[in-house]
């Protein structure tokens, strides 16, 4: 039988298939443990059909849109399973849009967008994997999205 | 071709053939940038120039042109004099500007400030330079220099010298000049190199510079010489500036083995990086350029205007 590296969860999310590393900064992006008091276990370096991956569950938390969004920017093969009572009641994967806008702010400090301007932060999406994100006002490319996710 | 409403916020945003359109188009303007002939062809049409940085060049010949198709300019030059120093928003000064005019031209020391512009604007907005950013219609008037001096853009050897990380008009040009499959020599000392992702993009449109810092072997088979200064106002540190400053001069003796009809551009101001003992030389085209705002603007103003001499 295969042994199982976390338990499973009751209720909660699962995030699988987050690149090998990348763990850490998904949790970073969920505002954890800051905001949150949520049991979470985290798998890193795990063995999969792909090669190694990271795998992170959250219990009694489902995760929505807006952070699903935000996972796409650095795990962009992710996939979330939403667990209930034990049974993985939603699955999908992590989708990346086009348009990126309020996630990350621009790495240019003389931006207009990092003014006291009525905007939000907007990215266009170039390359998915690995991403490559271009500022729709100033058409800077940040490297360090993960740093720069608000 | 229609452009009308159309923003002017990158040279990105255009085509090559749009591009080739503007600059056909613009030539046909020249007798009325000089005021040999006239149309009122923008008569009860109203321009706001909003300049938060200091202008001459791109102020005055915007306002000439728009004079010049017959149309009333209205706007500042100095943002300390008005509600911006209240601390108002961009967004609400470019909404009274909206409403007050018909087209807008906007220069601003932050990098994206047009593009902001133009989504809280109804009327069509051109970029007159944003920060370390764009700068499109000087771009479009380089081009224009070219292209009426020499006939062609295409496969002139063109090398551009000095501050090649902060100056903004070089970005866009290299880029622009790539369309157009030019040899391109990139010349500035190494602390002030064309950014990287400057030079992709050249090598996405098929053209490779060739990066060096020495500037006599470079003008050896040059067809143009685009010159720049070395702008202090965008150094972040005067220790870095004190350093580069006065690396290239172009004078008499440099140009002395060069192509007898090479010609020199600087998009202006200049400090001591041309020698004025150029000026009289049949090499000196920057003042020639300086005039050529005039036309391109006039073709942009009146084709975003939707109408055409």
């Amino acid at each position: 039988m295969k042994e199982l590296k976390i338990q499973p969860i009751k209720n909660g999310t699962v995030i699988d298939h987050i690149n090998a590393g990348n763990a850490v900064k998904v949790l970073h992006i969920l505002g954890i443990p800051k905001s949150s008091s949520s049991i979470v276990s985290v798998a890193m370096n795990v063995k999969s059909k792909y090669g190694k991956k990271d795998i992170v569950k959250v219990e009694n938390r489902e995760l929505d849109p807006y952070e699903l969004d935000k996972i796409a920017l650095i795990a962009p093969k992710a996939t979330i399973n939403i667990i209930r009572d034990y049974e993985v009641a939603e699955k999908h994967k992590v989708k990346l849009s086009k348009e990126i806008t309020g996630i990350v702010s621009c790495s240019n400090p003389t931006c207009i967008s990092n003014s006291k301007e009525p905007v939000k932060s907007r990215f266009i999406v170039l390359k998915k994997d690995p991403i490559q994100i271009k500022c729709y006002y100033c058409e800077r490319e940040p490297e360090d999205i993960a740093e720069r996710i608000i | 071709m229609n452009f009308q409403g159309k923003d002017i916020i990158s040279i990105k945003d255009f085509s090559k053939k749009e591009i080739n359109y503007i600059l056909n188009y613009g030539k046909k303007l020249i007798p009325y940038a000089k005021g040999e002939k006239f149309k009122n062809v923008l008569k009860g049409k109203v321009l706001s120039t909003l300049f938060f940085e200091p202008s001459t060049r791109t102020r005055l010949s915007f306002e000439s042109a728009m004079s010049r198709l017959g149309g009333k300019v209205i706007g500042f030059a100095d943002p300390g004099a008005t509600s911006q120093k209240k601390g108002e928003s961009l967004a609400d000064t470019v909404r009274m500007a909206d409403s007050y005019s018909d087209l807008i031209v906007i220069r601003h020391p932050k990098e994206g400030a047009a593009r902001l512009a133009a989504e809280f604007a109804e009327v069509p907005v051109i970029n007159a330079g944003d920060g370390a950013g764009r700068h499109p219609t000087q771009c479009f008037l380089d081009l224009f220099t070219i292209f009426t001096e020499k006939k062609k853009i295409e496969k002139n050897n063109v090398v551009l010298v000095g501050d090649l990380k902060y100056g903004r008009t070089v970005h866009s040009l290299a880029y622009a000049l790539s369309l157009y499959n030019v040899n391109l020599s990139l010349v500035s000392p190494n602390t002030l190199k064309m950014p990287k992702e400057v030079i992709e993009e050249c090598k996405e449109l098929g053209v490779e510079p060739n990066q060096t810092s020495n500037l006599e072997k470079a003008i050896k088979d040059a067809d143009v010489l685009y010159v720049t200064r070395i702008q202090k106002e965008r150094f972040p540190d005067a220790e870095e500036y004190n350093q580069v400053v006065g690396t290239y001069k172009i004078d008499k003796e440099l140009l002395k083995n060069s192509n007898e009809d090479l010609i020199v551009m600087h998009p202006l101001p200049r400090l001591t990086e041309i020698n004025p003992e150029v000026d009289k030389t049949s090499h000196a085209l920057y003042f020639k350029q300086a005039f050529n705002g005039v036309p391109i603007r006039m073709a942009l103003i009146s084709l975003v205007s939707g109408v055409e001499l």
